[in-house]
This record gives structure tokens, sequence and C-alpha cells, in this order.
């Protein structure tokens, strides 16, 4: 599914969005463009008027020739919707395929199971689905564990594991198990699955226009209004002046000052948006929610898994008064041989480290016993002959040694509360009565995360980290990282409470879960991403699944986000800046032959007036496919300040849109009398 | 030269000096805080809205507010016209005006209920005092205050969060004219009067000429219509020749509190605007976006009139300024500065011929009142025409940095867009309609005196005068026929309520919303940015708009002229 940016004129997909254009030429399709539906009426009546022409034996080649690149103009516009819509629908498609291929074996309330298509499972339904067996539908996991291969949609070779209950209990219909057997409970009706939504948002007839693409079509339709009263009204001055315009002339002219430009790509824009999303690996539920991203200003994260890697590491140790550091990490080696946890295996590499015996294979004394850790005692250790080693939180030890007749030295203790004021775990590790030392465990920060927290703040996104550590310790991890703030010791409910006191100060708020308890603040935030892995209630209560499952695919959909809005609006200023090199063109190739001072205003020097005519028209149209790539690209977006970013693209496609068409158009003017089209 | 530039200078220091303070103390009216004038006026305020039962604190959704507006609009209309149709039964009519024609009272009763008062009558000959006072002179006060009125409304809005209501109609209007429209017409009035403009009930005067002729001067109650006449940017003279006639403006002073009175309360507005949303900075950055278009029209006007006319350079005459139509007591440079003002005020009063203007000077009248009386503009409606524009612009500006646009705080969504658009393009698409079809109906030609290019800048002048609710004239057009009554009438309501219905609309909506906190992603209006993107936007637009027009009028005549033909 990792789509390569340099694919995009894949000649399968580009011979498909030509064959796609045509069919949208249907008026009734095509009115949900009022911008090119408009062009459509313009070319209808060029191509009568050329008709007219034809019959009555007159000369027909300039208005035939308007009339072309009107069509040409509305094929062009059709052309990158299909396209955006072809590339959109490839993506979603392989997924789609790998599903309907798929049987799966039906539970049956007596117990037996029954062979069936993936195509006709229903909500509620219950799957088993074993080894090297495609996952039929979008479920849950109800019941064993598995190792599942995702990198049909993720791209991700590494397998992952999907368990029931907990946060790692959803599945993808089309992924494939790799090992085990589980039990999986359907959640989406046919038509209904997250793909089946997601190929809904890349078909511009089903799709629903966002408000902010709303917001400008109303502000296109209205300058189309008023174009065409200036147009019109052109007409009659012209008229007592005692010229007259013809009608293919008043049409170009129209067509030309329409925002055709970004009339014809607006849909292909905001398909093409969903496209990049798909690309991230991330399936938008809602358009509008993508747009939301691009305004979001305070990010809610949880601390394990978005900022720091999920498990901590050990990095120090403090050995107690009278005990050596070489002692303190044998026992610390010792009890944590057993233990399978990232913790545990990061004592242990410690401890190697700290002995010099990198390398070898340590096993565990023969005759020893673990004690595995339990959420009773929060302690781990080993028993062997007579020693006792346990490791453990402060508290726990503490009790411990107590039972056991010793005490816990002030100088652990100290150490203890300073690893907690430093952001780190303290564990302590005892012998028995006797206290060894500590163990400073650390959060380990992700990679990159530094920065990306940075970006956001420079686009003035807040960052607010949610933990369950108490607040010294969130403190100094926040500080490392460079939060701007955090809520400690969280309780889940807590995570809608800030939401909703976020969104009562104005702010709009994004957030990424995985677990249950994570849906109802899904449900309330402005922008929900679900990680695909996670529970069936926290993706039904998002507004974008992220097939990856990382949380810092977040920053990813917010740029994507920005991203469609500044195309529109780069496009949209550059169409409207067009039209001053189009006035320039065409009113001294209408007004001239009466008024020849009036040529001053040719400052183009075009040829005559219908090449200068032709000119305009064919760079208007043409105009439109050389910005597809701009389109489906999306403008470049670079984290700066509000004031850098308008004054970049103001240059660029305002300034720009203002000399760049009258240089197209001039060149245009010479191929066209090279061709003797005029 | 240099006297006259310092004059223009003069005259922005002080608009300068007094804008800030005065939007200062119309933000504290409005937001009911107590102000110097509070003493005495307070209770008379009180008084008035137990007189007409109105509740202070009953606020208003934005439909009743508009159709409370309405009710009261129409009601004035009703009671001009009836009042022109019976001014002979009534007293204080000493040279016994008979009934005005009724196409003639309809838009004069339109024209003065709309902030336009474009006048298609000659007040000395048609009008009784009684009309002038009653009718004429009670509705520039209430139009102007109505404008202010909404403004205010729809400034409330950004600040106001989750509710329905946008204020109160009868004590927004209350307040206009209590503490703001009655001090200064009475100062200015005072100040008229010291200088000489006319102000009695008696008839007019017959006096006995040198050659032993008799002559009829008109008089009547004029500074009082005069001061509220450039305050309330309505324009309506008290004579024909509006501020031409020494009467209405006898001295250098008279003229120059006539410009400032023009733009004074027009330019606090922006002021007003920052202080009640508790922004200064952003109320100076639409003013400065005003003064930036203010002065590039005041340039190039200039320029275009000083530089002289071939044909007079032709005849040898040195210097050759065309000095044709200008108001000779006070030279070129004020008539411009006059001009310039009142056509971008919508106040629409005139000390000069602006049918003699050079055409290029015609083009910057014109053009100052077709993108819809937006560079300070009508007292109010200015702001809001302004508002269209600045939404115009954060929107575009919004989606350029890649967030919903926004302005002070407030989302741009569908429903706002739809307003600002038929806001911002509404008069100006009626321009060109009623231009069009007053040039293709043979009854909409026969009112031309001039042919050519000159004859469509008449025309297109009077309904960007009327759209724009500016009133004056270019003159050399017999607009008092039915067809240019009721052509100009229908410009001047929908120039007027196609500004007004959707602002409140905008206001009703905006109050609803939440407030979106500023940060580093927040696009700051208060930049040099904004205001350079804000008067390329009303001049892209208006470009835009009337270039092809403007090609065949004015600059066309320009060309001519240089040819050697004229009009």
């Amino acid at each position: 599914m990792k789509t390569n940016m340099s694919s995009l004129w894949q000649s399968a997909q580009v011979w498909q969005a030509v064959k796609d254009s045509v069919p949208k030429l249907d008026p009734r399709s095509l009115w949900r463009n009022p911008v090119m539906f408009a062009v459509e009426i313009g070319a209808i009546l060029t191509t009568l008027i050329t008709l007219h022409d034809i019959i009555s034996k007159l000369n027909y080649g300039f208005d035939a020739q308007i009339s072309i690149w009107l069509w040409f103009t509305i094929l062009f516009a059709n052309f990158a919707e299909a396209l955006a819509e072809g590339r959109g629908r490839a993506q979603a498609e392989t997924l789609r395929q790998a599903r309907s291929e798929a049987s799966a074996s039906r539970l049956l309330p007596d117990g037996s199971t029954e062979q069936v298509t993936a195509l006709v499972l229903r909500k509620g339904d219950l799957v088993l689905v074993g080894d090297n067996d495609i996952i039929p539908s979008d479920g849950e996991v109800a019941e064993g564990v598995a190792l599942v291969d995702e990198s049909a949609i993720t791209g991700e070779s590494a397998p992952v594991v999907r368990e029931a209950g907990g946060s790692l209990c959803g599945v993808t219909g089309g992924t494939r198990v790799l090992s085990g057997k589980i039990k999986i409970r359907i959640t989406a009706d046919p038509g209904e699955t997250f793909l089946d939504q997601m190929i809904g948002m890349v078909e511009s007839a089903k799709r629903q226009k966002t408000p902010n693409e709303q917001a400008l079509e109303i502000l296109l339709i209205g300058l189309t209004g008023l174009f065409l009263v200036v147009v019109v009204s052109l007409e009659a001055f012209a008229g007592y002046m005692g010229m007259v315009v013809s009608v293919p002339v008043l049409v170009a002219l129209l067509v030309c000052l329409m925002p055709t430009t970004i009339g014809g790509l607006l849909p292909a824009i905001g398909i093409a948006g969903m496209d990049r999303l798909l690309q991230h690996n991330v399936i938008a539920l809602s358009g509008r929610a993508v747009e939301a991203a691009g305004d979001v200003d305070v990010v809610l994260m949880d601390k394990t898994g978005t900022i720091t890697l999920g498990n901590r590491m050990a990095t120090e140790f403090i050995p107690a008064s009278g005990v050596s550091n070489e002692d303190l990490a044998e026992s610390a080696m010792l009890s944590s041989l057993a233990d399978e946890t990232p913790e545990g295996r990061s004592i242990v590499d410690l401890c190697k480290e700290t002995l010099g015996v990198r390398g070898r294979d340590i096993r565990a004394p023969a005759g020893s016993s673990f004690i595995p850790f339990s959420a009773e005692t929060r302690m781990s250790g080993i028993d062997w002959d007579s020693r006792k080693i346990r490791k453990g939180s402060h508290d726990a030890i503490e009790e411990y040694v107590k039972n056991e007749g010793g005490v816990m030295p002030d100088g652990i203790k100290t150490a203890v509360e300073s690893i907690a004021r430093e952001g780190g775990t303290p564990l302590v590790v005892a012998e028995g009565p006797r206290v060894l030392g500590a163990i400073r465990l650390k959060d380990v920060l992700k990679e990159n995360i530094k920065e990306r927290l940075s970006h956001l703040r420079t686009v003035g996104i807040r960052s607010v980290m949610i933990t369950g550590d108490n607040p010294m310790t969130a403190a100094a991890i926040a500080a490392e990282a460079g939060i701007d703030d955090f809520i400690g010791q969280a309780r889940p409910e807590m995570k809608l409470e800030s939401i909703r006191k976020y969104q009562k100060e104005g702010h709009l708020v994004a957030m990424i879960g995985d677990g249950t308890n994570d849906a109802p603040a899904l449900a309330q935030a402005d922008v929900a991403v679900a990680m695909n892995a996670g529970t069936q209630a926290a993706r039904e209560a998002a507004n974008m699944i992220d097939l990856d499952s990382n949380p810092a695919k977040l920053l990813d959909i917010v740029e994507i986000g920005k991203q469609i809005l500044i195309t529109r609006g780069a496009l949209t200023t550059f169409s409207m800046a067009n039209d001053v090199s189009k006035y320039f063109a065409i009113l001294p190739a209408i007004f001239a032959a009466q008024y020849p001072m009036l040529s001053i205003l040719n400052i183009m020097q075009l040829t005559t007036p219908t090449s200068a005519v032709l000119s305009a028209i064919i760079f208007n149209a043409v105009v439109i496919p050389l910005l597809i790539p701009l389109a489906l690209r999306g403008v470049k977006y670079r984290p700066t300040t509000a004031t850098d970013l308008l004054r970049r693209n103001l240059l660029l496609y305002g300034f720009g849109g203002l000399i760049v068409p009258f240089i197209g158009i001039k060149l245009i003017d010479v191929l066209v009398v090279m061709l003797h089209l005029e | 030269m240099l006297m006259e530039l310092a004059y223009v200078a003069l005259l922005l220091v002080v608009l300068i000096i007094l804008a800030e303070p005065m939007g200062r103390y119309i933000a504290n009216v409005f937001s009911g805080n107590r102000t110097l004038l509070s003493p005495l006026l307070r209770p008379m305020e009180r008084g008035l809205y137990r007189i007409c039962n109105v509740d202070e604190l009953g606020e208003m959704s934005w439909k009743s507010y508009a159709t409370a507006l309405l009710i009261f609009n129409a009601l004035g209309l009703i009671a001009v016209y009836g009042l022109q149709e019976v001014q002979l039964l009534l007293p204080l009519n000493p040279q016994a005006q008979g009934p005005v024609r009724w196409d003639t009272a309809l838009n004069t009763a339109v024209s003065f209920m709309t902030n336009t008062n474009w006048q298609s009558y000659s007040g000395e000959q048609t009008m009784s005092y009684l009309t002038q006072m009653l009718g004429l002179t009670v509705q520039n006060f209430l139009s102007a205050a109505i404008g202010i009125a909404v403004a205010m409304a729809v400034i409330r809005c950004f600040i106001r969060k989750n509710t329905a209501t946008i204020g109160n109609f009868w004590v927004d209007l209350t307040r206009s004219v209590l503490y703001l429209l009655l001090p200064l017409a009475i100062i200015w009035a005072l100040i008229f009067a010291s200088q000489g403009v006319v102000q009695t009930l008696g008839p007019y005067v017959n006096a006995q000429t040198l050659d032993g002729g008799v002559q009829t001067i008109a008089v009547g109650p004029t500074a009082s219509q005069d001061s509220i006449k450039v305050l309330g940017t309505n324009g309506g003279g008290f004579f024909n020749a509006n501020s031409a006639h020494p009467y209405e403006s006898p001295t250098p002073l008279t003229d120059f509190l006539q410009v400032l009175g023009m733009l004074l309360i027009a330019a606090s507005l922006p002021f007003a605007l920052g202080h009640i949303i508790n922004n200064p900075k952003q109320g100076r950055a639409i003013f400065a976006a005003m003064l930036v278009l203010y002065l590039m029209g005041l340039s190039l006007a200039l320029w275009s009139e000083t530089r002289g006319n071939p044909f007079l350079e032709k005849m040898g005459i040195a210097g050759g300024v065309n000095m044709e139509g200008k108001e000779t007591r006070f030279g070129v440079v004020p008539s411009v500065l006059f001009a310039q003002s009142t056509t971008v005020t919508s106040d629409g009063a005139v000390d000069s011929m602006h049918d003699s203007m050079m055409p290029l000077t015609g083009l910057v009248f014109l053009f100052n009142m077709a993108i819809g009386e937006v560079i300070f503009g009508g007292v109010g409606v200015g702001l809001i025409g302004m508002l269209f524009y600045a939404i115009m612009t954060m929107f575009l500006a919004g989606l350029m940095i890649g967030r919903t646009p926004e302005i002070f705080g407030k989302k741009l969504e569908p429903f706002e867009m739809i307003m600002a658009v038929i806001g911002m393009l509404g008069p100006a698409v009626m321009v060109l309609i009623l231009a069009g079809v007053a040039i293709i109906l043979p009854t909409g030609l026969s009112s031309l005196n001039n042919a050519g290019p000159h004859g469509l800048s008449e025309i297109l002048y009077a309904f960007a005068s009327a759209c724009g609710n500016n009133g004056s004239a270019f003159a050399g057009l017999n607009a008092n026929t039915v067809f240019y009554n009721l052509a100009t009438a229908l410009g001047m309501i929908v120039g007027r309520f196609a500004t007004i219905l959707p602002a409140l609309a905008i206001a009703g909506s905006l109050a609803q919303k939440r407030i979106v906190p500023t940060s580093v992603a927040t696009l700051p209006i208060a930049s040099p940015l904004f205001v350079i993107m804000l008067a390329g936007t009303v001049i892209i637009v208006g470009a835009l708009t009337f270039f092809p027009v403007f090609v065949l009028g004015p600059i066309l005549e320009q060309l001519l002229m240089q040819a050697g033909r004229t009009f």
C-alpha cells in the first residue's frame, strides 16, 4: 500500500482517468461543480453557434476553436478529478481484493462452523481464524492470541500481536494471521467497513463537501455570478459605444474571468488529501475531521507509546553504603533473569555491561525458583538455597524488608526520591532484610519526538501529555521532551474532562486513543484518531483510524489537513490574479477595432484580436492540467509562523498568478500565429 | 501649491487626532459605560425608553433586529413621501411649494431613508421648510443612526459567544442619535451659523439689484440641516447647488469643517471597533487600510487635476489647470479634497462640479463609490462594507495558512460567506445591471446631455452614486424622470439593504460561535501585511468588476482627450 509519490502518472491510472472524464460531462453529475457547470452551458452555447455558422455557410473556424477549448476546459477538470479518484480507489481496491477473496469459518450458535465468503459476514458474527488465514473483515479478537501480519495495509513487515481484551484487540479485514488461533467478533456489515467508508471518501459523487469547501464554493459561485453580470453588461455598454461583441467572444471572456482553475481542481484537491492520508496509512472517516486537523491547537497525547518508547530502561545502579556496585548488579541480574518484561531485560543488559560479561550466556543457578511479579506484592525476585532476592517499588520493598526484620537505609530513601524527581522510576533491590541498592529506570524518549513537538509549537499547537505517573515524574519527562503541559496521575475520565475544559476555552482538541475507556474522550475530541489495534469502541468513537497504530501520526494528519486548505487558498488566489492578464488580452481585442487608442492596453502585443482571444482561452484551459500535480501533491507546507507562510504563498501564487499568465498568453499567441489558427 | 498641500495635511492630522478619542467615546457609549455626557444625556435616554416602552435590556435576535429596522424605515419612507404630497396644507411653507411629483417624492423618500440623499429635485424650488426639517433632516439623523447601530451590532458580536441575540435596535438607535449625532450636529451648526450659513424660517428675500431688477434670494433653516448633512454622511443640500452655494459654505473654515465632518464619524468607527473588541491595534489596522486607499485616490485625483488640461494648454493658457466647475473661492486642491472625501464617505455633498473634472479624476470618484463606499464610507455602513472585504481577505489568507479562516477570533463558515458575498458584490452587481439597462433603453439615453464615453460615465456615475448610497451627481444627466427616479430608487434600496441585512445575519451567526484563542498560528490583523492585503482586495475586486466599463468610459475619454476630442 505504500505508494510512491513518483507514481503520480502511472499510465494505467492516467488512461483510466482519461476514459472517466468523458461520462463526467453529464450535466446531471457536473452540476455538483457549479463553476464547471457554467462553463458547460457556455460550451453548449458556442457549439450551437458554431453549428449555426456551418449550416449558414459562415466562417466557423474561430467559433469552433472557442467551443473546442471550452469543452477541453471541462474535460481537463474532469480528468483531474478522475485521476484523484482513481488513485484513491486503486489503493483501497488492493485491500478490498484481499478480503473479498477470503473465506471464513463462521461459528454457528450450536458450536459448529460453516464456510462462507467474507462478503456475507455481518456485524456480530463470530468467526474462527487460524494459522495463515486471512482475516475476513474488521473485528475484535474475542478469544485467543495471534501474531498478525498487517503488511498488506501498513506496509510494515514486522508482525504484531493481537489478543482478546485490552487495547490490542482490533483486527482489520485483509490482514493475515501468521500463527495462533483466534475467535473474532465481526464489527462491520458488508459495505460498512472502514475501507468501504474510505472508498466513499475518494469518490466524488458520494463525497460530502466539507464546510470549508462549501464556503469556498460560495465565493466561487459569487464570482461566477459577478463576471456573468460584468460580461452581459459589457455587451450593453459596448452597444452604446457602437460596437457589437459576438457571443463566442463574450463567452470566452466570461470563462477566462471565472475562477475555472480552482473550480476545476477543487474536487481533486479534497480527494487527493484523502489519498495522501491513505498513503500515510490513515483512514479518514470524515473529510471534515481532516480539515479540522489543520485547526487543532491542543493535542492530547498519552505519554507511553507517543512521547516515550513503551518501556523504561535501567540506566544506573545506586548501591547502599557498604555494598559494591558489582554485588548490587549481580543480585539485580539474578532477580531479573526470568523477568521477560522490557524493564527486566533492560536491567539484565545493564548488569552485563556493569559486570563485563557481555555476550556470555547467563543462566539462573540450579535449584532456584523465580518469584514472578504480581499486582498484590508488586515485587519479583528469585529464591535459591537460603538466599531471597527481591526487586520492586520502594514501598513494596520497604514493607518486605520490615517484615524480614530490616530497615530501609536513609541513603537509599534519598536516592529514590531524587530518581523520582528527575523523572525516572526507582526500583529497590533487597536480599532478605538487607537493602542492596536502587536501580534507576528511565523513560526513553522516542526518536525525533522533541523535534516534532517543537514543530507543533511553531505552528501554534500546544501539546499536553497524559500519564499515570506522579506529577514530579511527569514534569521531568515533559521538560525533557519539550511538552507544553501535562496531566499527571491521570484517571481515564480525566481525559474527557480536560478535553471539555480546553474546548470551553475555545480550543480545538485532537486526541489519540486506543482503549475502551478512551472512547468517551475520543467522541468528545474534535479530531480523534484511534489506533487500528485499539478496541472497537475506540475505533467507533474516532473519526480517523491509524492503521500503523503509531501515535506520532497525528502530526502528519495535521500537516495534510493544512495542506488541503493551503492548496485551495493558493489556487483561488492564483485564479483571481490571472484575471488581470486576461482583461489585458481580451479587452483590447474587442475594443481596439473601433477605438484604436485602446490598443495601448494590448501590453502583451498580441498579434490579432482573434489570436488574443484564443490565446487567453487556451491558457485558461491548459493551466488546469499543468496544475494537476500541484493539486494532487498539495502545496508544500513548512511549519512556520502564520505570517511567514502567508507572505510566501501570497508572493508565489498571488504575485506569480499575476505575472505568469502574461508570459503564458504571449507564448501561446506566438504559437497560435505560427500554426495559423487565428 | 505648498499652502494647498499643507491644507490637506492639516485636515488629515486633525482627523486622526480627533478620530481616536472619538472612537473610544463611541465604544464606551455602546458598551453602556459612563461617558462625559452621561450625566446630561442618561436621564433623557431613560426617559425616552419609558415613553416609547422600550426595555433597555431586552435583547433581540438578528431577525427581530432586522424586522424592527425595516418597519422603522418603512414608516419613515411613508412619512417623508406623505409630507411632500401635503406640504401645501401644512405650516412653514412661506414660498407655497406645491405637492411634489409622485416619482420625485418617492425617489426622495427612498433617498433620505437610505442615507443616500440623491436629489433629483432642486431644494429651494420644491420643498417647504417643514418638509426639509421634519422630513429630510429627521431622516438625515435617523438613517445615519441606523448605519451606526448596525455597525455596533456587528462589532458587538465579535466578543459575544454562544448567544442568539445581537443587541437591541431601539437602544442602539437612541444612543447613536443622542450621544453622537445630536451633540456633534449642535456644535457644527453653531459654527456654521457663526460663519454666515443661513438659518431662518422667514420667506425668501427679494433684493433690488444694481440695475434695478428684482432678485429672489432663497434662504431657510440651512445651518441645522448642513451640519447633519456632513456628519451623517448624508449629503443632501438645502439648496440645489449644495456646498458650492455660499449660503451653505461661506468661508474656508466651513469648507474645512464640512470635509472634516464627513470623515469624522466614519473614521472613528474603526477605532471604536478596536476598543470594543479589546484590541485597539486591530481597529487601527482597518483604519490604516481605509487611509491608504483614501490617499491613493486623492493623490491620483490631485495629479490628474493639477497636471493641466491639454485643451487649455493648446489655447496658450499658462499652467492650463482645469478650472471649470471648481470652487474658485477655495481653489483646485480643496475642491479635489472635498470631492474625494464626499465620494469615499458616501456623503455626496459637493462644492464643485464633478462632471467637469478631468476624466481620470472622475474615474477615481467612480471607483470610490462603485466598490460599495468602504473607504471610510457612510457612517456605520462603510465600516460594515469594509468588514465584508476583510472577511474575504481573511478567508483567502486563512486558507493560505492552512486553517479554517477566521476574523477577530470567529470562524468563517458557509453562512458568513454567503452573506459576505452578497454584501460585497450585491451593490456592485446592481450598478452594472442598472447602468446596463439604462443605456439600452431609449428613455435612459434621452436624459443624457453628452454623447460617447462621457455620457457612459454620467450614467455609470448616477447608478454608482445611488447603489453606493452616496448621492452626489455627476450632473449632465437629467435624473428627474420617472425612469431614473425609479431606477435610482431601486439602486439605493439594494445598495442599502444588501449591506445592512447580510451584516445583521453575519452578526447573528457570529454571536453563536465560540471565540478561537489567538496563538502563533493566528494571522495577525494588526500587521502591515493585512493592511496591504485588505487594501489590495478592495482594489482588485473593484478593478475586476469595473475594468471593462471604466475602459469604455473615463479611460477612453482621457485617451480621446489627449488625441484632441471632447464630448
